[in-house]
């Protein structure tokens, strides 16, 4: 485990893609062969089932460490990070164990089923047995959760430059399905189980946000434009008579979405689809938080089925008649996808996402602001000759969304971030007015620039009221302006109503706090969204 | 009454009229150390250790107006008795005792418990009422021996030798950059800042021995800083000059680097666990030892520590001062909390 742990240390330390990439490289080509597959397992999120509860391994640091819970939680606040508070407040370790890092995931894998007692003696003998650089790794290892900024992409760049393989097949390889105890690293980087696997999905080609007026990007006859949906991206992957559906957060979702299970006797084997899961009803596709009810359940009962009912607004088709086709035109794509769907003797639940027609970049600018009438976020722009990139490539795809509303708000309590900000307040909560009362909104921590978020730690630590544990209570005086993408009715919230993806869109220094929005504005806010919605509908 | 009080000025000792690093210009201050939140210019007159004056000197021209005291010495002030004793903290460091009418109390200014070869060992002083800092006051903080992090320096800098980069170690200019002088050993020759060479100049004088550095200088080629260490202050870590060096590669040397957030600080390439400040067992052990029936804790974590004090059965209140507050190049400069 000491070198993976090294391969840690030098990975937060850099700063430079180039240098992670180099301690990347550097670590396929020294470690121990048999380790490497776990570690591409951990790096892309491919978690082991984990052997041991948080709240267990938290009781457990606090009873060998000998300190009280609230000092453990007091630590814990300052670090930022719960493996790590408990690497650190731990005793010294009083002797060595020295194990390559894929024994020590076997035997945190065997530890499932094992009653807790046993489960105590493992743990606690292993971390009296580590340094404390070590011991953060290992309780890493329980957790699963290794986020260190290695993004898919560098990590598939590292080993390609270590095996001297191709980037793309080496990232098909890594995408599909695999465990780490059934593949050797050499199978792997060769994609060894590709072939024989008739689930693996390509990469899925990613759009930059359009920063500049549409106007320069050249004539509108080359660009294809489509509604921006706001849901779940997929591929549906059918191949021997097997169907996958795939999110883009790689995970397998096939169970998930029984609606579009037909599509394993109606598609041709051979055949993969980009396109996006959605909440369709009556032919409308519905919000996001609608379809969120149908996310990560093990089982989906009849009122989730009715009222929030799936479709999938195909984008694009990548594979066709067991040929990939990416580097194919995106205007002969769109041709073979057109009938692709029309084949579908099922309707209305599979669809093309609708092309835009326009011939003016004016016109697709005034088009662009119903977007959100019909739930979508704005606009895709495709070029007619661009390929199926893997990843994300800035020229050939754009996503050129609609601002989002905003409102301004105060905020109210204050909690010190995590990680790299563990020091600073960086976690607000906001709210608006409600009569002489102040009703919370939103929590946001972005949208600050560190000059910024200095300025308002120091507002905080010299205006906390009161404190809950990590919170301070500060006093209403800030006012920020708050972005969001979407307003609905919400029982769960106090006030009544949740705002999608709120962030902080600007400081607003020149607004007091009696000027802010109120409750109502937001109320109002709702209802005549709902009245766009259902005039476009009617 | 109570031999101190913490006054708006800093805190204060009545029955002897004079105060102990005063925030606020005073007429008698007695001086702890020579970081920059303890010393305040323009108090009308000084006391500190022997190895205190020649800071006091070179970093705010102060001479005339400064008395000075070896260790364990016993003067009378206005009926006070005042002797210091060293905190280990940097050359010169002192905890003030001042014992009237029986009553003994400890000012321990900043200190650590462990020797680092270059500032007077810390000696526990018994005492009724103690105050204590706690800049590292959670027992997330538990150091190294020195000898241990001495040899992760090193590794470090053979490292980057081989790999042609520059070894900068970032240090602050009183206290860190002598111990690491002290501690690197000969092998290279070592660059120091301005900021650094004056303050050895002024220890050189008072008879502090130190091993042999050279002044950074714009005629110095930046080859020969290639081949050997440079030590510089915090607030010239993210400058051009560092930029301007062959291949940089920057290592902090602070008690914050003990943490993963800590050590993602700024442009650093390796942290190291160094501090001139006691770690959570050092600060147990040293309150533990003065037998106080009361103790006050003054900057740094202030409020936990004051807490778990009380729960394990020592009386303690935390008091809030203007130490560590400032930038200075004190620990608190390089603190996470002064680089989002």
């Amino acid at each position: 485990m000491k070198r993976f742990s090294q391969l840690i240390q030098e990975l937060e330390l850099s700063n430079k893609t180039n240098d992670k990439i180099a301690a990347l490289v550097s670590y396929f080509t020294e470690a121990d062969d048999l380790d490497k597959p776990y570690v591409i397992a951990m790096f892309t999120g491919k978690k082991p089932k984990r052997p041991v509860p948080t709240a267990l391994i938290k009781q457990w640091a606090i009873e060998l460490s000998g300190i009280p819970e609230w000092l453990f939680a007091e630590s814990y606040h300052s670090v930022g990070d719960l493996s790590e508070t408990i690497a650190l407040v731990l005793p010294p370790a009083t002797f060595e164990i020295d194990k390559p890092l894929h024994q020590w995931i076997n035997e945190l894998a065997q530890l499932n089923g094992k009653d807790d007692e046993r489960k105590r003696d493992y743990i606690l003998n292993a971390w009296n047995g580590l340094g404390t650089q070590e011991r953060f790794i290992f309780n890493k290892l329980i957790s699963g959760n290794f986020r260190i900024g290695v993004s898919n992409k560098m990590l598939v760049n590292a080993i390609a430059k270590q095996s001297e393989e191709d980037s793309s097949k080496v990232m098909h390889s890594i995408m599909g399905k695999w465990t780490p105890d059934e593949i050797t690293y050499q199978e792997l980087i060769k994609g060894a189980h590709v072939n024989t696997d008739n689930s693996w999905p390509y990469p899925f080609c990613l759009a930059y946000a359009l920063e500049t007026l549409p106007e320069n990007l050249g004539s509108t006859a080359d660009w294809q434009a489509e509604w921006k949906w706001d849901g779940i991206r997929g591929q549906i992957v059918k191949r021997n008579g097997e169907l996958f559906i795939w999110s883009r957060g790689e995970e397998l979702v096939t169970d998930q979405f029984p609606e579009l299970h037909f599509l394993k006797d109606e598609l041709d084997d051979g055949t993969v689809l980009d396109g996006e899961i959605l909440s369709v009803k009556d032919g409308n596709v519905q919000s996001f938080s609608m379809l969120q009810q149908r996310l990560n359940r093990k089982t989906i009962n009849k009122s989730q089925l009715n009222d929030a009912p799936i479709g999938f607004y195909t984008y694009d088709v990548l594979e066709h008649q067991g040929n990939d086709i990416r580097q194919e035109p995106l205007a002969n794509r769109r041709a073979i996808l057109v009938g692709v769907i029309a084949r579908l003797s099922t309707k209305n639940i599979v669809e093309l996402s609708p092309v835009i027609e326009f011939e003016t970049w004016e016109q697709l600018a005034e088009l662009r602001l119903t977007a959100r009438e019909i739930n979508s976020e704005g606009i895709m722009l495709k070029k007619l000759d661009s390929i199926f990139h893997t990843g994300r490539k800035r020229g050939d795809w754009w996503k050129w969304k609609i601002n989002p509303y905003t409102v301004d708000t105060v905020m109210i309590y204050a909690q010190k971030g995590s990680g790299r900000r563990a020091n600073f307040y960086t976690d607000y909560t906001f709210a608006v007015r409600d009569g002489d009362k102040l009703i919370t909104i939103a929590k946001a921590y972005s949208g600050l620039t560190d000059k910024e978020i200095k300025e308002v730690n120091a507002f905080v630590n010299k205006n906390a009221i009161e404190k809950f544990g990590p919170v301070r209570t500060v006093k209403p005086e800030l006012v920020f302006e708050i972005a969001f993408e979407g307003i609905a009715e919400s029982k769960r919230h106090k006030a009544g109503l949740a705002l999608r993806f709120p962030r902080i869109a600007r400081w607003r220094k020149d607004k007091k706090a009696d000027e802010i929005n109120t409750l109502d504005d937001l109320r109002q806010l709702i209802s005549s969204a709902n009245q766009l919605k259902s005039d476009h509908q009617a | 009454m109570a031999l101190i009080q913490f006054t708006n000025k800093g805190i204060y000792c009545k029955q002897g009229n004079f105060y102990i690093d005063p925030w606020h210009p005073v007429d008698y201050a007695v001086t702890t150390h020579g970081h920059a939140d303890h010393v305040k210019w323009g108090n009308k007159n000084y006391l500190c250790h022997e190895l205190t004056k020649p800071i006091l000197k070179q970093r705010y021209g102060l001479e005339d107006n400064v008395q000075t005291l070896p260790y364990y010495k016993e003067i009378d002030i206005n009926g006070v008795k005042l002797s210091l004793f060293p905190a280990g903290h940097v050359i010169g460091s002192s905890q003030i005792r001042l014992s009237y009418k029986g009553e003994i109390c400890v000012v321990s200014g900043d200190y650590k418990v462990e020797y680092d070869g270059i500032s007077t060992a810390f000696e526990p002083v018994k005492c009724h009422t103690f105050v204590s800092e706690s800049t590292f006051g959670l027992p997330i903080y538990n150091w190294q021996p020195q000898e241990i992090i001495f040899d992760q320096i090193k590794s470090w800098i053979i490292d980057n030798h081989q790999k042609s980069k520059t070894s900068i170690l970032v240090a602050y200019s009183l206290g860190k950059a002598q111990r690491l002088i002290k501690n690197l050993g000969d092998e290279y020759p070592i660059y120091v800042h301005n900021s650094i060479a004056n303050l050895n100049e002024g220890f050189a004088e008072a008879g502090v021995e130190l091993p042999a550095t050279i002044r950074i200088t714009p005629e110095l080629k930046k080859d020969e800083l290639q081949k050997g260490i440079v030590i510089i202050p915090p607030a010239l870590a993210d400058g051009r000059w560092v930029k301007s060096l062959i291949q940089p590669a920057i290592g902090v040397c602070s008690g914050w680097m003990a943490v993963r957030a800590g050590r993602r600080w700024r442009s650093a390439d390796a942290g190291f666990a160094l501090s001139d400040h006691a770690d959570w067992p050092g600060l147990l052990a040293a309150i533990k030892a003065t037998e106080a029936e009361k103790v006050f804790v003054t900057h740094g974590s202030t409020a936990v520590f004051a807490k778990y004090l009380n729960e394990i059965g020592i009386s303690a209140e935390e008091v809030t001062t203007k130490y560590g507050s400032e930038d200075d190049d004190d620990e608190n400069l390089i603190k996470p909390e002064q680089a989002p």
